[in-house]
C-alpha cells in the first residue's frame, strides 16, 4: 500500500495554507470559467495557463487540479441549465438534466450532478492513487516499442472514436502531427518546417497552440454564427434534493463511477462512450422507465458520475505513461512539458512531491467544489447571462495576454491568429479539434520513442513490434479499426437501421456525433 | 455584469431604440441556397489545404540531411515524410469522400446558430481588432492596445453601448496589466502610459 503512504505525504504538501489557497483559487476560477457558455475544461485550462507562468511547478499543478475538476463541473451546470451542452462528455447529462430543469427540478438535477461528481471524483482519485504505483511498476519495464505502440493506440482511438468521419479525424491528426514537427529536430539538430523564421526554431509554444485552437478558433466560429434568438435559461433557486432523489441517485452514482474510471484509465477514448453506456444502463435498470426522456434523475446522476470518474481515470495514463486521452489531459501534458517535466513512469520517483501533492489536491479540490457548488449554484447560473459581446471579447482578450506573455513577443500573437483561423476552418468543415491537439503534444514524444526503438534494433523495422506487449497493442488497434465497420455492415445487411451515427451510439434518435467535436472546448 | 439591454443575446431582437443592432443587417444575411452550392466547392478547399501541407512537409524533409552516425533507415526526415504522406493520402480520400457526397459536419454549440452561413463582416471586424492589438501592443502598450482589442470585439459582436464598453475595456486592460505586473510579476508592455501606471 505504498500508494496510501505517499498520498498521506501528498496531503502534507497540499494542506499548507498557501497551497490550499491555490487549490481554492483553481476550483473557483475553473468553475467560474467552465460555467461560461462555450467554454469547456480544455479551454478553461488553456486560458488559465498564463496565471501559473511564475508559480513553482508544485503550486501550479495544485492549481490545475482545482481547475480540472472545477471546469468539468462548470460544464455540466451549463448543460443542465441551457439546452445544449458545451462538451461531449456532458451531452448525455444535458438530455435528462435539461428536461428535469424544464419541469422545475433544476435544483435536484444540479444537486445530483454536484454530489455525484463529488462521489465519483473522490472514488476515482482514490483509484488513481492506488493504481498509479502499480502501473508505474509495470511501466518501468516498458521499452520504446511499447510506448510507441500505446501512443499509436491513443492516436487511432481518438480519431476513430470521436467524430463522424474517420477521414476528417485522420486529416486533423495529420495537421496536428505537422504542427508538432515545427522546430529543431532534437536528434540531428536540424530545423524542420520553420521556413527560416528564428522564432519557430524552438517549436510552437503549447499555450499558443491550445489557446489558438480552442479559444480563438472557437470565438471566431461562434462570432460568425452568433445565435440571434435568446437562449432559454431555466430559473431555479439553489441546488438541493429530497429523500426520494437521494434514494434514486446513489446507485447510479456508484455504477457510473465503476463504468467511468476504467474507461478513463485505458489510453483510448475519453468520456463520451462511458457516459452513453451509463445512460443506457440506468435506463434499463430504473424503476421509473416512464420518466426517461422526460427528465429522469437517474439519467443525470449516472452519466455525471461517469464523466467525473473518467476524468480521474484519465490522469492514470497521463501521470504514469505521459499519454493524454482527452484534450484537457493533452493541455495538462503540455503544461508539464513547459516546466521541463516529462510525465512517465519515472515521474513518481523524480517528482513525488509534485505528483502526490497533485493527487491530494484533487481530493481537496473535489471537496471545495462540493462546498462551493451546492450553495453557489444560483450565482454560477447568473454567469450564463453574461452578454455575449463581453464573453467573446474576454476570451480573445485573455487569449492574447496568454499568447503574448508566453515569450513576450508579438510573433506569438501573429501565430495565434493563424492557428485561430485554422481552428475556425476545422470547425467549419467538420475536422475534429481533439485529434489535432493530442497529436501536436504527443507527436514529438512518439517520434522520439519510435526513433529510439529503431536505434536499438539497428534500424530493423521489427524493432517496433518485437515485444509481446506492443504486439498485443497492435492487435487492439487492428480490432478498433476493423470491428466497428464490420458490425455496421452486418447490421445493414440484417436490414436494421443502418445510419446509426458513428458506432450506433444513438440516444432517443439523437445522434451523438453532432457534438463529438466539442470535447473539451 | 450590467443592466443593459443586451443581456442574453447581443443582437437585439426587438430593434427598438437603444437596443443593440444585429451584427449584420437582415438584407446581408447570406443566402442559404447560395451558401450550400458554394460549399460544394469550398469543401474541396480543405483537400487542397491538406495536399499543400503534405507537399510542404515532404519537400521540407527532402532538404534535411541525415547524420552519418545515425543508424538505419530512420533519421530526421522519416517522420516528416510519413506525416506528409498521411496528409496527401487524406487529401485524396477527402476529395473522394466529397465527390461521393460526403460533407464536413459544422460544429454546433450553445451560442451557435447554423441556420445561416458564416458572417464574414463580423469575422473581419474581429480579425481587425486582433491585428490592431498585435501591431500596437509594443508601440502604445497593453493598457491601450488591449482596450482597443476588447472594445473592437464588443463592437464587432453587435454591442452599441459605446461609452459603457469603452469604460469596461479600459478597466479590463489596465486591471489585467496591474494583475500581471503586481500579482504575477509578468511585465506586459506599458507603452505610452509609462510613468502614469
Amino acid at each position: 500500500m505504498d500508494g496510501i503512504n505517499s498520498l498521506i505525504e501528498g496531503f502534507g504538501t497540499a494542506l499548507t495554507p498557501i497551497n490550499l489557497l491555490y487549490a481554492f483559487l483553481g476550483v473557483l476560477l475553473g468553475t467560474a470559467i467552465g460555467v461560461l457558455p462555450g467554454i469547456g475544461p480544455a479551454m478553461t485550462i488553456a486560458l488559465l495557463l498564463p496565471l501559473t507562468y511564475t508559480l513553482e511547478p508544485t503550486q501550479a499543478f495544485i492549481m490545475f487540479a482545482g481547475i480540472y475538476y472545477g471546469g468539468m463541473y462548470g460544464g455540466s451546470t451549463t448543460s443542465i441549465l441551457l439546452n445544449t451542452p458545451g462538451e461531449s462528455a456532458s451531452v448525455i447529462t444535458a438530455i435528462e438534466g435539461n428536461l428535469m430543469a424544464k419541469k422545475g427540478r433544476a435544483a435536484a438535477a444540479l444537486a445530483t450532478a454536484a454530489i455525484g461528481s463529488f462521489i465519483a471524483g473522490t472514488i476515482g482519485t482514490l483509484g488513481l492513487a492506488l493504481l498509479a504505483p502499480v502501473i508505474v511498476k509495470l511501466a518501468v519495464q516498458m521499452g520504446a516499442p511499447d510506448y510507441f505502440a500505446v501512443m499509436v493506440l491513443a492516436f487511432i482511438a481518438v480519431t476513430t472514436v470521436l467524430g463522424s468521419s474517420k477521414v476528417r479525424g485522420l486529416a486533423s491528426l495529420g495537421i496536428g502531427l505537422l504542427i508538432g514537427l515545427v522546430g529543431i529536430d532534437p536528434t540531428s539538430g536540424q530545423q524542420r518546417l520553420t521556413l527560416g523564421i528564428p522564432e519557430l526554431a524552438d517549436g510552437i509554444d503549447v499555450v499558443v497552440v491550445a489557446v489558438g485552437l480552442f479559444a480563438v478558433g472557437e470565438a471566431l466560429w461562434v462570432a460568425a454564427h452568433l445565435r440571434r434568438s435568446p437562449l432559454e435559461i431555466v430559473k431555479f433557486d439553489g441546488a438541493s434534493m429530497n429523500r426520494k432523489d437521494w434514494s434514486r441517485s446513489w446507485k447510479p452514482w456508484l455504477r457510473g463511477t465503476a463504468i467511468g474510471f476504467p474507461f478513463g484509465a485505458v489510453p483510448a477514448g475519453g468520456a463520451e462512450i462511458p457516459t452513453f453506456l451509463s445512460y443506457a444502463m440506468e435506463k434499463k435498470l430504473t424503476k421509473h422507465p416512464e420518466e426517461f426522456g422526460k427528465g429522469a434523475i437517474e439519467g443525470v446522476a449516472g452519466p455525471e458520475a461517469t464523466n467525473n470518474a473518467s476524468a480521474a481515470g484519465g490522469l492514470v495514463p497521463l501521470l504514469t505513461l505521459g499519454i493524454p486521452t482527452t484534450a484537457t489531459a493533452a493541455i495538462m501534458l503540455g503544461a508539464f512539458q513547459s516546466y521541463g517535466i516529462q510525465p512517465g513512469p519515472r515521474l513518481l520517483d523524480t517528482q513525488p512531491e509534485l505528483v502526490w501533492g497533485l493527487i491530494a489536491s484533487l481530493f481537496i479540490g473535489n471537496t471545495i467544489l462540493l462546498a462551493l457548488n451546492l450553495p453557489l449554484a444560483g450565482v454560477w447560473a447568473k454567469l450564463l447571462r453574461i452578454p455575449r459581446p463581453y464573453l467573446y471579447a474576454g476570451i480573445l482578450f485573455f487569449a492574447s495576454i496568454g499568447a503574448y506573455a508566453a515569450n513576450n513577443s508579438t510573433f506569438d500573437l501573429w501565430l495565434l491568429i493563424i492557428i485561430g483561423a485554422l481552428g475556425f476552418f476545422m470547425r467549419r468543415y467538420g475536422l475534429p479539434v481533439v485529434p489535432a491537439i493530442i497529436a501536436i503534444i504527443l507527436g514529438p514524444v512518439a517520434e522520439e520513442q519510435m526513433r529510439r526503438a529503431l536505434q536499438i534494433s539497428n534500424g530493423e523495422l521489427s524493432g517496433l513490434y518485437n515485444t509481446a506487449f506492443s504486439q498485443v497493442v497492435y492487435v487492439v488497434i487492428a480490432l478498433l479499426l476493423v470491428v466497428p465497420p464490420v458490425v455496421r455492415a452486418v447490421r445493414k445487411r440484417r436490414g436494421g437501421d443502418s445510419d446509426n451515427g458513428p458506432h450506433g451510439l444513438v440516444v432517443d434518435d439523437q445522434p451523438l456525433h453532432a457534438h463529438a467535436n466539442q470535447e473539451g472546448l | 455584469m450590467s443592466t443593459g439591454k443586451d443581456t442574453v443575446v447581443p443582437s437585439g431582437t426587438t430593434g427598438g431604440p437603444g437596443a443593440s443592432l444585429p451584427p449584420v443587417p437582415p438584407d446581408r444575411v447570406p443566402d442559404a441556397t447560395r451558401d450550400s452550392t458554394s460549399k460544394n466547392y469550398s469543401e474541396y478547399g480543405v483537400a487542397v489545404l491538406l495536399l499543400a501541407l503534405g507537399v510542404w512537409a515532404i519537400t521540407d524533409a527532402m532538404s534535411l540531411t541525415d547524420l552519418a552516425s545515425s543508424k538505419g533507415p530512420v533519421g530526421a526526415k522519416t517522420v516528416p515524410m510519413l506525416v506528409g504522406g498521411l496528409l496527401v493520402l487524406m487529401a485524396i480520400l477527402l476529395a473522394v469522400d466529397i465527390a461521393r457526397g460526403g460533407r464536413g459536419e459544422q460544429e454546433g454549440g450553445e451560442d451557435v446558430d447554423l441556420s445561416h452561413g458564416s458572417d464574414w463582416r463580423t469575422i473581419g471586424l474581429l480579425a481587425g481588432a486582433f491585428v490592431a492589438n498585435a501591431l500596437l501592443i509594443e508601440r502604445i502598450g497593453w493598457p491601450l492596445s488591449g482596450a482597443i482589442l476588447f472594445f473592437g470585439t464588443t463592437y464587432a459582436l453587435g454591442s452599441r453601448h459605446y461609452v459603457r464598453n469603452a469604460i469596461i475595456s479600459l478597466v479590463m486592460s489596465v486591471g489585467s496589466w496591474y494583475l500581471f505586473y503586481a500579482g504575477l510579476g509578468i511585465k506586459l508592455p506599458v507603452g505610452l502610459l509609462k510613468g502614469i501606471l
